[in-house]
């Protein structure tokens, strides 16, 4: 077994076992701690996963996908299931993302529990829910993709409905009917695919692999809708508002940091990949329900009078972005695509924590009931001032790039349908600035409202901890998209040259 | 084509990267939140020399660049690599661009020590004016490295970069004064109106770099673009070039901007911003030049907004609303000149307006200091205890107007000149009736800013007081200075016409390729001359004769009916509530109305449904014995029966 094989193996091991050891230990502070390690060291094992072999110095066509690192072990050899898992320049930005806010999440839980349960269970399964996605994200193989998938959703589950807020049982079970019902297309899917193929080969299957046209268009729209309620594409959204508001604030971190993006991930790799003709067919209407997201998503912020409920709305919005670079299916598109996942799962990861420490300390989230932060609590103004400027998609700080370069795909796309599209996308980022404005002219402006007057002004060092690298990594990816963009240009043009 | 800089080529990144690095460091001081229990904490003391520190740098580097640039020198390396689309990190300098850099680098340094001044609590304030300096001055720095990022961009998105962190930037400032309820409406209102201008922006550099399939401007200059994408590219970043450069349907944010401190309106109005959207048309000029149709929209647009500034700015009370009023009605003249094919005078005009306008708003920042009020119904007679701050004043109200031999006369003839020959002559680019139109507003606008520019003279400084409590005398020394200093270029810049190194240098030629193929002399002496000359003085004699019937009364008094109109600004700011905002509003609650109850309505409709038929059909299940076996009977002998029939059909 070679290094990145180990590491392949020990990405997904450490936190499975992470999540064991946490169980298992009785003293709820040294689990958590015990939980906080498990998650570092899978950050760590996640970084050197880039050094593999970038080149393609074969023979013959350039195959679709080519992971820097792979794992090809039977498993199941009676039905012919393989546990095959790699790495590459789309997957290894997200990779990093998962394990980086799940150790944030977990040192956040080492200073503050929410009330609801106990902390080591917590911690477990975050970790659980870690496995579940880094699995998604690593998953070369169709059904080991779907099985890592739904891993995540019954931690997911307790989790919102053991430690959310007062509405969280109804919160937790619309979520988790919700996205089943996304995963029996899924399911249905991914049969579809392998009872055609005779493989569940993602290697081999990109690309179409001699999939029927009638197959490839039923494959694909199963898929789509799949991921669509898991991304979520408008108007297959309304889980997302309960579930993001109701869930604690490690939850919702990771909910809309990190687990939106196994829809968009899947999305690129699994749909698009294997059906390509079935993505060129149903691309306008892709595009169409991205713009629609867009603009729904950025107006119903602008009637919102939530605070977390704002930021999930947002988060439609911003999918919106990401799903019409996809739905472009040209390189230009998907890159903007992969930037704006990894801007999102940054950005609104940290505008949930700030919202998090806003509710906790003040007691309410109601906009109307909020004023005056920046004259009690400069520095938490001052960054969640940050948080929305970069999550309204400031030039130079992350979120621009995946929007801007959306509405550059969509023009670059030409043609009558793309450019209204682009138009009303930039229409989109117009309004997304005004509802963050207006969110920060009630929260941060004005006289502080009397449950905002009694704050103190300083914060905990465990916050700073788990804010600074989020905040420079908005920054750093701001000023170096190369950072998430470096190794994807490969994957991508490989990707897209398999469409045309 | 163009050459590096040679040993010199890292010594530009310094000139946006010495502002930035000050802004960056000062916002991570402490804030000093209230109960900082003076004014002269340290984090105050470290934020002043980190802004003064960093725009200060940025000036030497300008003068440094100065000094070697005189032709087109661009660098670049790659940025990142978007599926083809190549997006450069480079420079791209020339004489204009450094002139401008020098500009803005003047204006932020004045600002950043103007502001030590003028932010600090005196002994009669009751409330701490200045409890949050070190944001203020990193804030100004970022915003100074932003414009320069703009000025000396070599690519459209570096370009968009620092035109859009300049807007969050003004937004942060015109919100800094918390005493002040209407402030953060505003700075709000700043944001979003550029900001909807940006979003034809972002689809105009979109066009531009999809049809160039690179961002650089030399390649975007260079590439044979279609005439529709041309046209369309445009008249789209006309959009956004109206949004910041104030001009009319989108100036509506300027005037409120007002809310924010008076040196960060001098920021705003002199060198950044405003100037913003003029140099990037001025830049960008070789594409303008072959679409006619976006020079006839943006002269269109500059001849209302030109005398819509003018007008609006007679019947203000506030001195720095008539101030607003002049920046939008002077900005009118250099898209005026633009939209005639005169880059260069556009670019002398912004020059000598960075000058005098950053040194009125700073004068009327001392006044405003001294008197406690920003309206002139409440000032008069401050000639006499305010003596420097009048005489600056002076300086800068005669460039203001074009009272030779100030720097505004021969910027402002340069405009005129320019649109006099197109109209006249048919020169220039953009069709005959712009120049015209550009002319004869230009020669309108003449007469009513020495009109108003007179009046507020007279207001503020002449007649008696009309606050006899107040001791107004002339500001401290750190306010002082930048305010006596900025009244040199004032007053002299115009002259710096006749010096060739600066005349070169601002009329060179904007690719290396295109030759001087346009009017490029800056000074036309001619009797063309008198009749600007001529309106000034009708305009000032009218506003003095007036004044001198009652002194103690508005001249604004003699605009009749109309002066509430003005005062308004034509209530275009109700057209725009009426038809932009309110609309919108209703939108999303629509929106959202429909969302929780038409889509999520939808889904919980789906579960109570499902709820619902299940406990019905559990309800139906749970029968008393004789109906249950009724039931369980009936099945037997419908599938009999089904039996019979079906193995009967066979």
């Amino acid at each position: 077994m070679r290094f990145g094989q180990f590491l392949l193996v020990a990405v997904l091991a450490v936190p499975a076992l992470g999540a064991v050891a946490v169980a298992a230990i009785r003293p709820d502070r040294v689990a958590r701690v015990v939980g906080t390690v498990a998650a570092a060291l899978t950050l760590l094992g996640t970084l050197p996963l880039a050094g593999g072999d970038h080149g393609w110095f074969g023979y013959g066509p350039r195959p679709a996908v080519q992971p820097w690192h792979q794992l090809d072990l039977p498993w199941v050899p009676g039905l012919d299931l393989r546990f095959h898992l790699g790495v590459d320049g789309i997957s290894w930005p997200l990779v990093v993302l998962t394990a980086l806010l799940t150790l944030l999440c977990c040192g956040y839980t080492l200073w503050r529990v929410p009330d609801g349960g106990s902390g080591r269970a917590l911690v477990a399964l975050l970790l659980v829910v870690e496995v579940g996605i880094l699995g998604t994200f690593l998953a070369l193989d169709l059904v080991l993709f779907f099985l890592f998938f739904e891993v995540v959703l019954l931690p997911m589950y307790v989790i919102i409905a053991g430690w959310g807020g007062d509405d969280r049982r109804r919160a937790a079970r619309k979520f988790a009917l919700y996205t089943l019902f996304g995963s029996v297309l899924l399911l249905v899917g991914v049969y579809v695919v392998v009872a055609a193929a005779g493989t569940a080969d993602l290697v081999t299957l990109t690309g179409g692999a001699g999939l029927s046209r009638g197959t490839q268009l039923a494959a694909f729209t199963l898929l789509a809708l799949a991921f669509a309620v898991k991304s979520p594409l408008w108007p297959l959204h309304s889980w997302l508002p309960d579930a993001h508001t109701q869930a604690p604030t490690v939850g919702s971190v990771i909910l809309a940091g990190v687990l939106l993006k196994m829809g968009t991930y899947g999305l690129i790799r699994v749909a698009v990949g294997v059906a390509p003709e079935g993505a060129r067919w149903a691309a306008p209407v892709l595009g169409v329900l991205a713009v629609t997201a867009i603009l729904i998503g950025s107006l119903v912020c602008l009637a919102q009078d939530e605070l977390k409920r704002l930021i999930a709305y947002s988060s439609v919005g911003h999918m919106g972005f990401v799903l019409l670079g996809v739905a472009t299916l040209t390189a230009t598109g998907i890159q903007a695509a992969l930037i704006g996942n990894i801007a999102h799962g940054v950005i609104t990861g940290l505008l949930f924590f700030l919202a998090g420490a806003v509710k906790d300390r003040t007691h309410t989230g109601t906009l109307a009931e909020l004023s005056g932060l920046r004259e009690t609590a400069p520095r938490l103004a001052g960054l969640l001032g940050f948080a929305a400027v970069a999550s309204l998609g400031l030039p130079g700080l992350a979120g621009f790039w995946g929007e801007a370069f959306a509405v550059v795909a969509a023009v670059r796309r030409g043609g009558g349908l793309w450019t209204t599209l682009a138009v009303l996308a930039a229409i989109g980022g117009a309004l997304t600035a005004a509802y963050f404005l207006r969110l920060l002219r009630q929260v941060t402006h004005g006289r502080p409202s009397s449950a905002v007057g009694r704050l103190a002004p300083g914060l905990a060092g465990a916050e700073l901890t788990a804010w600074a690298p989020l905040v420079l990594l908005a920054l750093a990816v701001g000023l170096a998209p190369a950072l998430v963009l470096g190794y994807a240009s490969g994957p991508v043009d490989a990707l897209v040259g398999v469409l045309r | 084509m163009s050459e590096g800089l040679g040993r010199l080529a890292w010594f530009v990144p310094l000139l946006p990267g010495l502002p930035l690095a000050a802004g960056l460091i000062g916002l991570l001081l402490p804030p000093s939140p209230r109960g900082a229990a003076t004014g002269e904490d340290r984090a105050r003391k470290v934020a002043i020399v980190l802004g003064v520190a960093g725009a200060a740098g940025a000036l030497l580097v300008a003068l440094a660049l100065l000094s070697r640039v005189d032709h087109l020198v661009e660098g670049s390396t790659s940025w990142v690599d978007l599926g083809g689309l190549q997006v450069t990190l480079g420079y791209r300098l020339d004489g204009v661009a450094v002139l401008v850099a020098t500009a803005v680098a003047t204006v932020a340094l004045a600002v950043q020590v103007y502001s030590i001044g003028y932010l600090r609590r005196g002994p009669h304030d009751d409330v701490e004016v200045d409890h949050r300096y070190p944001p203020y001055a990193a804030q100004i720095s970022l915003f100074t490295a932003a414009m320069l990022v703009v000025v000396i961009a070599g690519d459209l998105i570096m370009l968009l970069v620092g035109w859009e962190v300049m807007g969050i930037c003004s937004y942060l400032l015109i919100a800094h004064d918390r005493r002040l309820p209407e402030a953060p409406a505003a700075a709000v209102k700043a944001f979003l109106v550029t900001r909807v201008g940006d979003v034809g922006f972002l689809l105009g550099i979109a066009l531009l770099g999809v049809s160039a399939g690179s961002f650089k401007i030399a390649d975007v200059l260079a590439h044979d673009h279609s005439t529709g994408t041309l046209t369309a590219a445009c008249l789209l970043l006309l959009a956004g070039v109206a949004g910041k450069s104030a001009q009319f349907p989108l100036h509506t944010w300027l005037p409120d901007a007002m809310a924010g401190p008076t040196p960060i309106s001098a920021l705003i109005h002199a060198a950044t911003m405003v100037a913003a959207g003029v140099y990037a048309v001025a830049r960008l000029f070789p594409l303008f030049e072959r679409a006619p149709v976006a020079l006839a929209v943006l002269g269109v647009m500059a001849a209302i907004t030109l005398l819509l500034g003018a007008l609006a700015a007679t019947a203000q009370d506030d001195i720095k609303r008539v101030l607003a009023w002049s920046t939008v009605s002077q900005i009118g003249y250099m898209t005026g000149a633009l939209a005639v094919g005169a880059p260069t005078a556009a670019l002398f005009h912004l020059l000598s307006h960075a000058a005098f306008k950053a040194l009125l708003f700073l004068a009327a920042g001392a006044v405003i200091h001294a008197v406690g009020t920003t309206l002139m119904s409440r000032m008069g007679g401050l000639r006499a205890t305010m003596p420097v701050t009048f005489w600056c004043t002076l300086v800068g109200l005669g460039a203001l107007a074009g009272l030779p031999p100030l720097s505004g006369f021969w910027s402002k003839d340069g405009v005129l000149a320019a649109a006099e020959a197109a109209a006249l002559d048919g020169a220039g680019p953009a069709p005959q009736w712009v120049g015209w139109l550009v002319w004869l507003a230009g020669l309108l606008g003449v007469a009513v800013t020495a009109w108003y520019a007179t009046r507020l003279l007279l207001r503020t400084f002449f007649g008696t007081t009309r606050i006899p409590l107040a001791h107004p005398h002339d500001p401290p020394g750190s306010m002082r200075w930048p305010v006596l200093l900025l009244a040199v270029p004032a007053a002299l810049l115009g002259l710096a016409a006749f010096w060739p190194p600066f005349a070169d240098r601002i009329s060179a030629p904007i690719t290396a390729a295109e030759g001087n193929d346009f009017d490029v002399s800056l000074v036309h002496l001619g009797p063309a001359l008198l009749l600007p000359l001529v309106l000034l003085l009708v305009g000032a004699g009218v506003a003095g004769a007036g004044w001198r019937r009652d002194p103690v009364a508005d001249p604004a008094r003699f605009l009749g009916p109309l002066r509430p109109v003005f005062a308004r600004a034509f209530r275009l700011d109700d057209v725009q509530h009426t038809l932009v905002v309110r609309p919108t509003t209703a939108l999303a609650r629509a929106a959202r109305t429909g969302d929780e109850l038409g889509v999520d309505g939808l889904v919980e409709g789906t579960g109570r449904a499902a709820v619902g038929l299940g406990g019905g059909l559990a309800a139906l299940h749970r029968a008393a014995l004789p109906r249950a076996a009724a039931g369980v009977l009936a099945g037997a002998l419908l599938i009999g029966l089904a039996v019979a029939l079906i193995g009967g059909a066979s």
